[in-house]
């Protein structure tokens, strides 16, 4: 140990150094936000809660294809085809989605052919049982009704880039 | 009969209520405390801190004592089950028991006893029963390892400490601390001619040990960079990793306890008490009470930044530093004060 270095020590310079560093850093403004009163900002890619789209005048989009159930990795969608109808056209009578087996990976969104289900941005849908986290069609499609002006917007800032 | 009464009986009852309030004091000032500790580590990190529970997170500490006080102790099945509740009981009881004789202003103190130093130190060194009972009783291995830890590293620092002690009792002559406080009102500064400031106190000439004392008793208090005993990535929470609900809240309380504790100490024996850190007009207003407080906090709030800047010592190197550098230091400075205060004769002006 040399003498500057030993000076250095007797007079604390790196901790005076370090008391300096943490008092600027003390009257920073914070990184943390406040959460539950205030949200940090969400990308239009956002994968949060599924949702069910409707078509404006109230027609469901899904066609029961079933390209999300076959490209879902965790296989935490399950369907059941109605019988073709009149027009031509077919509905699910079944469509659910485990939530807690899902990975919100966002494959189910990109499958669909006619923007049925996508993940919206809500991300704050935490439940006290497990059972809850079961959605079925009938929630879907509530999720699709409630979410609908967020998720048409963000289909839309999405688009020039698909 | 009366006689009796007014000689045995009032006194304890006027210990009594004196204890009483002043521990309600000072635990609503620990509450406080642990709340300033978080706030600050997460000021420093840029983070918010506690700021859910009344204005600014202010009742935060209390949602957590309620919070420990509804959960169900959990005893292991294989500990003792005896030691393992006693364990957090000696430890708070001894680190609240040594406020006793703390002189928080000029005869505001319950036990002025003339040996009030050495109570103060045996004491404190008793509460690494408490840590090692915990370890030992709880019967799990992270739990063991960390109260062996925490034994070897309290025991080694207070060997420091104690030297420190020494060399500051070399100054003052007496081991009362409300002596060690009146020792303080000259000093350095009063040598140069100066009015009493806070030059006359002990930081300034026994600086070396002033910062002795303060490194030791972060290490004492287990306190980081030294929370080697409680080393979340190691030891999961060292000895306390078996406690929960009120049993943990009281180890807890102790560490608190002994940190404001600490923090008093260093104000006594270098930072002047409750004296003012200037001796005239506007500064002489303030009670004492509150010099003290505002210097322990101040002590108190060096510790919390120690806490957020300082990394985590290895074991080998903290055994060095108490070893290898604090003692032979300390050793060394209670010899240079005793010949510096035989040969210049300030032994009787000090």
């Amino acid at each position: 140990m040399n003498i500057s270095q030993a000076v250095q020590s007797l007079f604390l310079k790196e901790f005076f150094q370090a008391v300096g560093l943490s008092m600027r850093y003390f009257f920073k403004p914070k990184t943390t936000i406040n959460y539950p009163f205030e949200k940090g900002p969400i990308s239009p890619r956002f994968r949060g809660e599924h949702a069910l789209r409707r078509y404006p005048n109230g027609q469901e989009r899904c066609i029961a294809c079933k390209l999300c159930e076959a490209i879902c990795p965790a296989q935490a969608i399950t369907i059941e085809a109605g019988p073709r109808r009149n027009d031509g056209t077919r509905r699910t009578v079944r469509y659910d989605i485990d939530m807690v087996k899902c990975i919100y990976c966002g494959f189910c969104q990109e499958a669909c052919p006619v923007d049925a289900i996508v993940e919206g941005p809500n991300f704050e849908f935490s439940t006290e049982t497990r059972e809850e986290l079961y959605y079925d069609k009938e929630k879907l499609l509530a999720n699709g009704d409630r979410w609908e002006r967020e998720i048409a917007t963000n289909i839309a800032l999405d688009a020039p880039y698909r | 009969m009366t006689d009796f009464f007014w000689t045995y009986l009032w006194p304890a009852i006027i210990i009594l209520a004196e204890s009483l309030l002043f521990l309600v004091v000072l635990m609503i000032l620990i509450a406080y405390i642990l709340l300033a500790d978080r706030k600050i580590w997460a000021a420093v990190q840029i983070r918010r801190g506690p700021n859910v529970v009344g204005p600014f997170g202010l009742f935060q500490s209390f949602a957590d004592l309620l919070k420990f006080v509804f959960k169900e102790p959990v005893i292991p099945a294989s500990s003792d089950k005896v030691i393992f509740l006693l364990a957090p009981l000696l430890g708070v009881t001894l680190a609240l028991s040594t406020f006793a004789v703390i002189p928080v202003a000029a005869g505001w103190v319950v036990a002025d006893i003339n040996v009030g130093i050495l109570y103060i130190f045996a004491i404190s060194s008793l509460e690494v029963y408490g840590v090692l009972m915990g370890g030992w009783a709880s019967n799990s291995k992270y739990a063991f390892l960390g109260s062996l830890r925490s034994a070897a590293q309290m025991v080694s620092y207070e060997v420091s400490i104690g030297l420190v002690i020494v060399t500051v009792l070399l100054c003052v002559g007496s081991l009362n601390l409300t002596d060690i406080v009146i020792a303080q009102t000259t000093g350095l500064g009063t040598m140069l001619g100066l009015p009493n400031t806070f030059l006359d106190w002990h930081w300034l000439p026994l600086f070396p040990m002033f910062i002795v004392f303060f490194i030791s008793s972060l290490a004492e208090t287990n306190r980081p960079p030294f929370d080697l005993p409680e080393a979340e990535s190691e030891l999961v929470a060292g000895y306390m990793v078996e406690y929960g609900s009120t049993p943990y809240m009281m180890f807890m309380l102790g560490e608190y306890a002994a940190i404001s504790l600490m923090c008093s100490l260093m104000t006594i024996l270098f930072l002047g008490g409750w004296l003012p850190p200037f001796g005239f007009a506007p500064f002489t207003w303030v009670p004492g009470i509150i010099w003290f407080v505002l210097k322990a906090l101040l002590v108190f709030f060096m510790f919390a930044l120690v806490k957020a800047f300082v990394p985590r010592y290895r074991y080998d190197q903290l055994m060095r530093l108490g070893w290898k550098v604090f003692l032979p230091l300390s050793l060394a400075m209670v010899v240079i004060v005793a010949f510096v205060l035989q040969l210049t004769g300030w032994s009787d002006m000090l």
